[in-house]
C-alpha cells in the first residue's frame, strides 16, 4: 500500500496523485496504440465504438455526475454533432475544421437548452431534457432538405491534411486521440476553481449560492461542455456508422448514456469509461454467446433494452456506485487486508429529503 | 356549419386522447404528491393492463366487464408488489436515481410483454367497438364517448374516495406530512403502497379505456410521455390540473394535426412540456408552496 505524503497544498491539485499514476496511464496509452496490430479488425472496430460512446460518458458524467444535472436527452446532441460534422464536410469543408466546428456547435446548442432549464432540477429537468430529445429527433425525421429524412445521408471519408480516415483502424487512432484529449479537459476542469464549483452545486445548490457561486454561469456551462464533448462523439460516431439514419438519435440512446454514467458509477471518470465499455460490449457477448444460452434465451427478441434495463434497476437497488464503486471497495480489501473495516464505505444515513422546495 | 360540426368533432376526440394522458398523468400525480417519485413506468403500467385485460377477454372468454375489473385488480396488486418489493428501497436516494430505477423497470415490462404476448398490435371486442352515437347531426364513436365519460366517473369515485372515506385521509395526510402520519398511527408504509396500487390500477384502465380506438402493442407505453405534459402543464401536484392538462394537451394536438403541416402534430405535446416549463414551471394548476428556512 502507498501512502502519500503530501507536503504542499497544490498536491491536493495536480494532475497525477503519484508517479504510479503516470507510468500505468503511459503503459495503458502505449498498449491501446498497439492494439491494431495484435487483434482483428473486427475487435478493432468495437473498441472504436467503445472509445466513441467513453467520449459521450465522459460528457455526460460531468453533467449528472459532477454537476448533478440528469440529461435525458443527449442522444439529440449527439444527432446535432453527427449532421453538423457530415452535412459540413459534405459540402467540402476540411475534416479538421468541421471536428471542432461541430463540437463547438452543439455546445451552442447546449447552452440554449441549459438557459431555460436552469430553475428546473432533478425530475423537471429530465422531463424537460426528455421533451427536448425527442423534438430533435423528429426534426431530424421531417427536415428532408439537410438530413435526408428517412433515405438516410451517406458519411463522406474524412481527409486529415490528405490522409484518408478509413476502416476500423482509422476511426479507432482518431476516437483514441479525442477520448484522450477528452478525458486530459475534464480531468483539468475538475482540479480548477470551476470543477470544484460544479460539484459544490452538486452537492447542494443552496449552500453553493451563498459560497459566492453564480448558479445560471456553472449550469450552463456545464450544459454547454457536456453538450460539446457528445457533439465530438456525435462527429466520430457520423464515421463509425457511416451511414445516418434519423432515427438513430432517439431516447433509447440517451438511456443509454444515462446507463453508462450511472453504471460505470457516478461521479468518476473512469467510470464512464467503464460504463461505455459495458454498454457497448454487452450486446456484442449476447450476439457472441446467441447459441449456447440455455432454453433459447438468446433468442428471444427484446432482449438487449431488457437487459439494460435489468442492469440499471440492479445497479440502482445494490451498488449506488457502479463498477467503479465496486472497483475501489475490492481494492480497498487488498490494500487494507486483513483489516478491513466494515463501515469503510458505509455511507451517511440516507433521509427522504425533499426536493420539491430548493 | 359544415366547419364547425367538423371542429367540434375534432375537439372531442382531442378531448378523449386527452383523457387518456389526463389518466396516466393522475397515476404521475399521485405517486408524486405521496412519495416524490415519479414514475416513468406508469406508461408501460397501462401496457401490461391493456394486455392483461386481452388475455382475459380474448383468450379465456370471460365478460368484458368481469374481465376488465380483473384485469384492473391484477394490475393494482402488481403496483402494490412493486412499491413494496423494489421501489420502498430507494428512498432517500437522488431523485434521479429514481427516475432511471423506473426508466429500467420500464424497459423491463416492456421485453416481459413482448415475449408473453408478443410483438404484434392484439385488440379484444368491447361493448363500444365500431358503434357510434348520432348526437343532432354529430356523429360521435361511442369509443370516444365511452373514454370521457369512465374519465369522468373514475374522477368522481376517487374524489369521493380522497375526501370521504378514512383510508383516502389517510393517504391525504401521509402525503403531505409523513411524520405527522407516522405519530397518527397511520401505516404510512402500506399506506404508499396502496397508493401505487391505485395508481397502476388507473392506468390499467386507460389502458382498456384506450383499447376500442387504438390496438394494444408494446410500444404503448410511450403515450407516458405525452402524460408528462399532462402532466406538468397541471402543475405536478394537482389531481384536476393532471386531468384538465391531458385535456388541453389531446385537444391541442389534434388541432395542430388539422391546421399546421404533417410533422407538428407529434411534436405539440412536447412544445408545450417546454413552453409551460420555461413560461410557467409551477404549471396552471400550482399548489403555493414556499420554502421554510
Amino acid at each position: 500500500m502507498r501512502y502519500l505524503f503530501k507536503t504542499d497544498y497544490r498536491q491536493d491539485t495536480t494532475l497525477w496523485r503519484h508517479r504510479g499514476d503516470l507510468y500505468w496511464y503511459g503503459l495503458l496509452i502505449i498498449l491501446l496504440l498497439l492494439v491494431p496490430g495484435m487483434m482483428g479488425e473486427f475487435y478493432v472496430g468495437e473498441l472504436g465504438g467503445v472509445f466513441i460512446f467513453a467520449i459521450a460518458g465522459v460528457g455526460l458524467m460531468l453533467l449528472a455526475g459532477y454537476t448533478g444535472l440528469i440529461s435525458l436527452g443527449n442522444a439529440a446532441f449527439l444527432g446535432i454533432g453527427a449532421y453538423t460534422n457530415s452535412v459540413l464536410l459534405a459540402q467540402g469543408v476540411p475534416f479538421v475544421i468541421t471536428l471542432p466546428v461541430s463540437g463547438l456547435f452543439t455546445a451552442l446548442f447546449g447552452a440554449a437548452i441549459g438557459l431555460p432549464t436552469l430553475r428546473m432540477s432533478g425530475l423537471y429537468l429530465a422531463i424537460a431534457t426528455l421533451a427536448f430529445g425527442s423534438i430533435v429527433g423528429t426534426v431530424f425525421q421531417k427536415w428532408d432538405a439537410v438530413t435526408g429524412g428517412f433515405d438516410g445521408f451517406a458519411v463522406p471519408t474524412p481527409y486529415i491534411f490528405g490522409i484518408p480516415i478509413e476502416g476500423a483502424n482509422g476511426i479507432y487512432y482518431l476516437s483514441l486521440g479525442v477520448l484522450i484529449f477528452v478525458l486530459w479537459l475534464s480531468a483539468n476542469i475538475l482540479r480548477t476553481p470551476l470543477g470544484r464549483a460544479l460539484v459544490a452545486i452538486r452537492d447542494s445548490e443552496v449552500s453553493a449560492q451563498s459560497m459566492g457561486i453564480h448558479l445560471a454561469r456553472y449550469k450552463t456551462f456545464a450544459f454547454a461542455i457536456s453538450a460539446g464533448m457528445t457533439g465530438l462523439a456525435g462527429a466520430l460516431f457520423a464515421h463509425y456508422v457511416r451511414f445516418l439514419a434519423p432515427d438513430a438519435f432517439d431516447v433509447l440512446l440517451s438511456v443509454q448514456f444515462v446507463t453508462i454514467v450511472f453504471v460505470g458509477g457516478l461521479g468518476s471518470l473512469h467510470g464512464a469509461v467503464l460504463g461505455a465499455m459495458f454498454v457497448r460490449l454487452l450486446p456484442q457477448a449476447i450476439a457472441i454467446m446467441r447459441d449456447d444460452l440455455p432454453f433459447g434465451i438468446g433468442r428471444m427478441p427484446g432482449l438487449e433494452p431488457s437487459l439494460f434495463g435489468l442492469v440499471l434497476v440492479i445497479v440502482i437497488l445494490f451498488e449506488p456506485g457502479g463498477i467503479y464503486g465496486r472497483w475501489m471497495k475490492i481494492k480497498h480489501w487488498f490494500q487494507a487486508y486483513p483489516l478491513k473495516r466494515r463501515t469503510a464505505f458505509r455511507r451517511q444515513k440516507s433521509y427522504a429529503r425533499s426536493e420539491r422546495l430548493r | 356549419m359544415e366547419d364547425a360540426a367538423r371542429l367540434l368533432q375534432l375537439i372531442i376526440n382531442g378531448a378523449a386522447a386527452g383523457c387518456i394522458y389526463g389518466l396516466i398523468a393522475l397515476g404521475f400525480v399521485l405517486i408524486y404528491k405521496a412519495t416524490e417519485m415519479v414514475n416513468f413506468a406508469q406508461g408501460d403500467i397501462m401496457m401490461l393492463g391493456g394486455f392483461v385485460a386481452f388475455s382475459l377477454i380474448a383468450h379465456f372468454g370471460l365478460n368484458y366487464w368481469l374481465g376488465a375489473l380483473l384485469a384492473i385488480m391484477v394490475i393494482a396488486a402488481f403496483g402494490f408488489a412493486l412499491d413494496a418489493v423494489v421501489l420502498r428501497r430507494v428512498i432517500g436516494q437522488p431523485q434521479f436515481a429514481v427516475v432511471m430505477l423506473t426508466l429500467g423497470l420500464g424497459f423491463i415490462f416492456r421485453a416481459y410483454a413482448g415475449i408473453t404476448w408478443g410483438y404484434d398490435s392484439v385488440g379484444f371486442e368491447t361493448p363500444f367497438t365500431n358503434k357510434t352515437i348520432n348526437l343532432g347531426g354529430l356523429v360521435l364513436g361511442q369509443d370516444n364517448v365511452s373514454i370521457i365519460f369512465g374519465t369522468v366517473l373514475l374522477c368522481g369515485v376517487l374524489y369521493v374516495f380522497f375526501s370521504r372515506t378514512r383510508l383516502g385521509i389517510a393517504m391525504q395526510a401521509s402525503s403531505q406530512n409523513q411524520l405527522a402520519a407516522y405519530y397518527m398511527g397511520i401505516p404510512v408504509r402500506t399506506v404508499f403502497s396502496l397508493i401505487w396500487a391505485i395508481s397502476a390500477g388507473v392506468a390499467a384502465v386507460a389502458g382498456i379505456l384506450l383499447s376500442p380506438v387504438s390496438m394494444i402493442d408494446v410500444n404503448m407505453g410511450f403515450l407516458g410521455i405525452k402524460a408528462f405534459a399532462a402532466a406538468v402543464l397541471g402543475g405536478f401536484g394537482s389531481i384536476p390540473g393532471a386531468l384538465i392538462g391531458g385535456v388541453v394537451i389531446g385537444i391541442v394536438e389534434q388541432l395542430a394535426g388539422y391546421f399546421l403541416p404533417a410533422g407538428f402534430q407529434e411534436v405539440t405535446s412536447n412544445v408545450v412540456l417546454l413552453a409551460t416549463l420555461i413560461l410557467r414551471p409551477q404549471g396552471l394548476f400550482a399548489e403555493g408552496m414556499g420554502k421554510r428556512v
